[in-house]
């Protein structure tokens, strides 16, 4: 077999997208190496995902394509590794369009004794690193606008920014269905976008995995990453109390039931590490194929991936 | 059925009975939030255009359609008539056809669209040729084409083109404008 004359155009004309990736690759695993952080590989074939309300896994002869691989590196935490991450493949079936591909590149890093504003800080780090490393400056330039990720990053509680743009607090009264309404059409067309934007303290209810705030139960201690609008990374303080955690797993199966959704099986072996003890961490999951289209200024996964 | 996962641009769709094609899709999911799938939809008997977005559990009808070869053969009353390749005859309404019925030509080869077994709409070729029966004399010489007059074709549809087009010319109109688009030969030529 040849490449169509077509393709091989088309592939060719990638080649400096290519070369960011690369770059990008190999300056977050030296940014991650010098803070002592261990590199690890969890399965991508699993006896059964993460139960989340609304991601969907492969399932394959028997077991499924991870959807994140959460699950398996908080067994790791449990075991006594203090700082781990991970460049990997994941899988969520029925996610496609300019921002979502079935088959995406999750980087995912754990840090015990630290909660969702230490990662943060870290994450600020990473990103600075890999814009000065790769692109040889702080800013990002996309459709003629430019966003420095050197400045002072906004911070927005997003009960706030529901009161102020969407007039409800999510905290007092969950709907689901108008909270993503209301979070699409009203608070992410709000948003900075000269800078990077942090979203945090999400309600209780889209943070399956998450802990609590000490301070007002209704909400967990999440933050999403936003870069120009585009969503970005997501993470917690992890949830360390293994009958919480299964609690909560259980009503999400209900839900999922629910919608006639599949219902994986509770994954005993990640609960029975929990019981062990999970040390306080903080985890973040960032979607690695976006970070290329933003680091390349371009609009669309299409732009990024030479396959699709 | 569709679901809302099938949708996709270009994808025909039916609702309340009308038959819509996607003409732009786009698909969001913020974060540990459920999928949304916005759409842009043409009303394909109408014109006029939807917006709507759906999520995973919603269902969508799958619209009856048939795109049909035929030959337009015969004005039969205020209908069309075409024939297609078994020599079945279908009839079409002016009001389907809207400016279409004007650049029609016998043995012309068109896609009708059938949506139930009812016609709703023609695909033309892009190009027709048609003979101009009404226009003011031209300006021999003046080979602007950025300065137009009107001028008529069988049936009465009015265009504007350059001033140089004569009565009895052979014009090329671009059928999805209905816009003059060349001179095929002049009346005596």
């Amino acid at each position: 077999m040849h490449h169509s004359p077509d393709e091989k155009t088309r592939l060719v004309g990638l080649k400096s997208i290519l070369e960011l990736r690369a770059k990008l690759l190999s300056a977050t695993r030296n940014f991650f190496r010098e803070r002592n952080y261990l590199e690890v590989s969890t399965p991508a074939l699993v006896r059964t995902p993460a139960l989340e309300l609304h991601i969907d896994a492969f399932s394959t002869d028997g077991h499924f394509l991870r959807t994140s691989p959460e699950l398996h590196m908080k067994r790791l935490l449990c075991a006594g590794y203090e700082r781990i991450f991970q460049i990997g493949k994941c899988f969520r079936a029925g996610e496609r369009g300019n921002l979502h591909n079935p088959e995406f590149t999750m980087l995912e890093w754990y840090q015990a004794n630290a909660d969702y504003m230490d990662i943060l800080a870290e994450t600020k780090d990473l990103l600075r690193h890999l814009a000065k490393t790769c692109l040889g400056k702080l800013t990002l330039e996309r459709n003629g606008k430019s966003l420095d990720l050197g400045t002072e990053w906004q911070l927005f509680s997003v009960p706030k920014l529901f009161a102020k743009h969407a007039g409800w607090n999510p905290a007092v009264a969950f709907d689901e269905r108008r909270f993503e309404d209301d979070l699409v059409n009203c608070i992410e067309p709000s948003l900075p976008t000269d800078r990077p934007v942090v979203l945090l303290d999400y309600p209780a209810q889209v943070a399956a995995l998450a802990r609590l705030k000490a301070d007002d139960g209704r909400l967990a201690e999440r933050w999403e990453l936003y870069l120009a609008g585009i969503e970005l990374a997501n993470a917690f303080s992890e949830l360390t109390d293994a009958a919480e955690q299964l609690k909560r797993f259980e009503e999400c199966a209900r839900k999922r039931r629910d919608m006639d959704k599949a219902v994986y099986e509770l994954d005993l072996e990640f609960l029975a590490a929990l019981e062990k003890g999970l040390p306080p961490a903080a985890g973040v999951a960032l979607g690695l194929d976006r970070l290329v289209m933003l680091f390349a200024g371009v609009d669309s996964l299409d732009d990024v991936l030479p396959f699709r | 059925m569709y679901s809302a996962s099938d949708l996709r641009k270009g994808l025909r769709v039916e609702i309340d009975g009308v038959p819509y094609l996607i003409t732009d899709f786009n698909f969001v999911k913020p974060g540990k939030g459920a999928s949304i799938y916005n759409c842009k939809m043409k009303n394909l008997i109408t014109g006029s255009t939807l917006t709507r977005s759906y999520r995973s559990n919603d269902k969508l009808d799958e619209p009856q359609l048939e795109e049909r070869a035929v030959r337009y053969s015969y004005k039969d009353g205020d209908n069309y008539v075409f024939v297609d390749k078994n020599f079945e005859q279908v009839s079409v309404s002016p009001d389907v056809l809207g400016d279409a019925r004007f650049f029609l030509v016998e043995d012309m080869e068109v896609e009708i669209l059938i949506h139930n077994g009812r016609p709703i709409g023609v695909e033309l070729p892009t190009f027709i040729e048609k003979e101009i029966k009404e226009t003011e004399p031209g300006f021999r010489g003046n080979t602007a084409t950025n300065v137009t007059k009107s001028a008529k074709i069988e049936g009465g549809y009015e265009l504007q083109v350059p001033l140089f087009i004569n009565q009895g010319d052979i014009i090329k109109i671009d059928t999805r404008t209905g816009g003059y688009a060349d001179r095929v030969r002049t009346a005596k030529g």
